[in-house]
């Protein structure tokens, strides 16, 4: 649990994170977003003291973290960042074991946790260990980073834009593998981006930041549903509104009895997909299937009365 | 038979349609196109004029300057005005014929557009053959049991020597070769000068006859020449590199320190020398045991602070713009990974700072090889002692005794620390 207790920061006189106060759940996402100047990054790297606040707490599991030697919070503490921030002398491997060696674990202990993080990455440990940075693709670089961030096993990892230099392809499959390492590991991470979609996508819950202020700290739902301010609305877009409340649901939840006619959907399904398939193919509903077996019927009337606000 | 290389694909073989490609390209740059047709011609039957390597051209010109100019000067003794010698003067006809025929098939091989490897061998057994035929030539043109003869390679042998040393440059800058075989063909071509040397095959050059009867000054001034230029180097990385880091952390410290050392950069380098003989004799004079470690207003002392002085500069520059050069990102992730700053400093910044710092103290190393002839001026010793005994005595073989070594000396330096600097640059894109 990462509690951030009205943390403020200010150069001179100028105040760049307000009184800040959210309370972050154990083993959730939880996506800061706002537009670029508004604090993200400097709320983040408060978290792992990179930047030392003007006035407020942070506490880590109750924890003050004052009174641990910043180095030390750091090193329990993944951090990955947009550009990845590879060290380009050295090799892949040597990267990752970056934090395993600060803390002084042995070799061969290093050596598998390495080999470890690049199969769960799906880089075949033979032939990337040895490379260097720049002998990688951007999407590769930009996994070792991850991989480096997760080497010491943290329980927490905070993650600035750290899927900004991608292109949109590899960018969705980066999501989709943060996500399942979350769920496996799970760690605590804190994502910032200047990316609404994204946040929704995977926050479990959402910060928005304007200009150093909290505006709202909510579940996506409610972000979608109740935005607090106009602005938060407008960062959403309203005419995507109903779009992203159906992407965050799955059909699964929503199954009737019956069966429908043409091609099934997968239970695994959002709504979003769903809904598309509804119109694209003219139908009133569509067969759910699960494991191959068709176990009821999804349609459009239920649909639509998912996409407004509850 | 190999085809001269076009320009436009290195190594490509001269297919129908490669010659049509240099066909047009050949019109494109033929400005006068008063030889269109002939080229035309050319194309025509399948036949190609062989192009001409520009470089190659201004080489060809400068040997044959060479060839027209006077290959030894001959003098009865060691003062007396000189008397020229053409090749077939200078050397038994055999012998300036294979020369005439070896710097033929240079001049053809300079100004055609073939392989750099070629080039590169046929420049370095001209040289090598430059250099055997100096010394066959100071004993042909010896009157027997004459020991005040003087025999010295004339302005055309130099002229020579330096188009086939151009020709073996621009081979090896288009050879790209990796770092250690540019040593290796350094250390080569240091072993065929060192058999010439060991074999007495020079011996009869003037400017060694000059080495014979001074050869224990030789040495020792060679020592105190390597150990000015290098100790001073040494000294200034120690300083320099420290200074750099601490002043790339302190800004403000930065800024003045700067500017402190570009004025000392600016100060003619006899001006430095000299302005630092009161100040240290004043302390010899002045602070018990100073002259005992061997301090004085003139030698040793004066000579290498003034080259530490000059050296100062680049260090600490390169070191900051080394420091400066690490990317952002990998600096801040090393941050937030909870690396001390000892330990960011040690694994990250100076790594990478490393090539540029490299870079630096290679400029002050070949810097300081030539300027260590000037410490000669205030007692310091070096290959200076040679060149200013030469200069007043207005004897050219003693002025060259020291200056070809510190020439040799700079140029071996520049080409090993470039290698150096090289493979230290492995973590940089390319
Ligand atoms: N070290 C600093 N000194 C002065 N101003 C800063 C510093 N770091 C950030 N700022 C300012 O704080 C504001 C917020 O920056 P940042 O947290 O990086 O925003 P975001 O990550 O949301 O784009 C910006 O206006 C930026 O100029
Ligand atoms: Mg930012």
């Amino acid at each position: 649990m990462i509690e951030i207790d009205a943390i403020t920061k200010s150069y001179d006189q100028t105040v760049v994170v307000d009184h800040v106060t959210l309370t972050i759940e154990p083993s959730s996402v939880c996506a800061v977003v706002g537009t670029s100047g508004s604090g993200k990054t400097t709320l983040l790297r408060m978290i792992n003291r990179l930047v030392e606040p003007t006035s407020g707490a942070i506490r880590i599991d109750g924890e003050d973290t004052r009174n641990t030697h910043a180095y030390e919070l750091r090193r329990k503490i993944g951090y990955a960042i947009q550009g990845h921030g590879l060290f380009p002398h050295r090799s892949v491997g040597q990267n990752i074991a970056t934090v395993p060696k600060l803390l002084g674990w042995d070799k061969d202990k290093t050596r598998a946790r390495v080999t470890e993080l690049l199969e769960l990455f799906q880089l075949d440990p033979a032939q990337f260990r040895d490379r260097l940075p720049r002998e990688l693709s951007g999407g590769q670089q930009q996994r070792v980073g991850v991989a480096r961030a997760l080497a010491a096993k943290p329980n927490i990892l905070l993650m600035d834009e750290p899927f900004g230099a991608l292109d949109p392809v590899i960018r969705s499959k980066a999501q989709e593998d943060l996500l399942t390492i979350q769920r496996q590991f799970e760690t605590t991470i804190v994502l910032v981006t200047h990316d609404m979609e994204e946040a929704i996508h995977l926050g479990d819950k959402i910060a928005v930041m304007d200009e150093g202020k909290l505006l709202q700290f909510a579940s996506p739902q409610q972000i979608i549903s109740k935005p607090a301010t106009p602005f938060v609305a407008e960062l959403i877009g309203t005419g995507e509104r109903p779009f992203k409340l159906l992407s965050l649901a799955r059909v699964g939840k929503f199954v009737e009895p019956g069966s429908a006619e043409g091609d099934p959907i997968d239970i695994s399904a959002t709504l979003r997909d769903a809904y598309a398939e509804l119109l694209w193919s003219g139908r009133a509903a569509l067969p759910v299937s699960e494991k191959g077996q068709v176990i009821g019927k999804i349609t459009l009337d239920q649909l639509s009365s998912h996409a407004r606000p509850q | 038979m190999v085809w001269p290389n076009n320009p436009a694909g290195a190594g490509c073989r001269a297919g129908p349609y490669r010659r049509h490609i240099v066909f047009v390209s050949e019109i494109l740059s033929e400005k006068t196109g008063g030889r269109m047709s002939d080229t035309q011609t050319a194309a025509k039957s399948g036949f190609i004029l062989p192009r001409f390597d520009k470089l190659g051209v201004l080489i060809a010109v400068i040997a044959l300057g060479g060839v027209l100019l006077p290959f030894m000067i001959f003098r009865a003794n060691r003062i007396v005005l000189g008397e020229p010698r053409m090749i077939f003067e200078a050397l038994a006809t055999p012998e300036a014929l294979v020369l005439a025929l070896l710097l033929a098939a240079g001049m053809v091989i300079a100004l055609l557009r073939f392989r750099a490897g070629l080039k590169l061998a046929a420049s370095l057994i001209i040289l090598i053959a430059l250099f055997v035929l100096v010394g066959r030539s100071a004993y042909f043109l010896t009157p027997p049991d004459d020991n005040f003869a003087r025999i010295s390679p004339g302005a055309g042998f130099w002229l020579l020597v330096f188009a086939f040393a151009l020709l073996a440059a621009d081979a090896l800058t288009r050879l790209r070769l990796k770092p250690w075989p540019r040593i290796g063909i350094l250390a080569l071509v240091a072993l065929a000068f060192g058999i010439l040397l060991a074999t007495g095959s020079l011996n009869g050059v003037s400017t060694l006859k000059e080495y014979a009867t001074r050869a224990d000054r030789f040495w020792s001034e060679a020592q105190t020449h390597v150990l000015l230029a290098f100790g001073s180097v040494l000294i200034a990385t120690i300083v320099g590199v420290p200074v750099g880091i601490i002043s790339f952390r302190l800004p403000k410290l930065r800024a003045a320190l700067l500017n402190v050392l570009n004025i000392v950069q600016t100060i003619p380098s006899i001006a430095l020398f000299g302005l630092l003989i009161a100040p240290l004799a004043w302390i010899a004079a002045t602070v018990p045991g100073a002259s005992l470690i061997g301090i004085s207003g003139i030698g040793v002392a004066p000579a290498l602070v003034a080259l530490f002085a000059y050296s100062l500069l680049p260090v600490v520059s390169n070191t900051i713009v080394g420091l400066q050069s690490v990317p952002e990102a990998a600096n801040d992730a090393a941050k937030g990974m909870g690396m001390t700053g000892a330990q960011r400093m040690g694994w990250i910044e100076l790594p990478l700072a490393f090539p540029v710092i490299l870079t630096g103290i290679r400029i002050v190393l070949v810097q300081n090889i030539g300027l260590t002839t000037i410490a000669a001026l205030i007692g310091g010793g070096g290959f200076g002692v040679f060149i200013f005994q030469g200069i007043s005595q207005t004897a050219m073989d003693l002025v060259l005794l020291g200056a070809v070594p510190t020439v040799v000396l700079a140029f071996a330096a520049a080409v090993v620390l470039d290698a150096f600097v090289e493979m230290t640059s492995t973590g940089k894109p390319q």
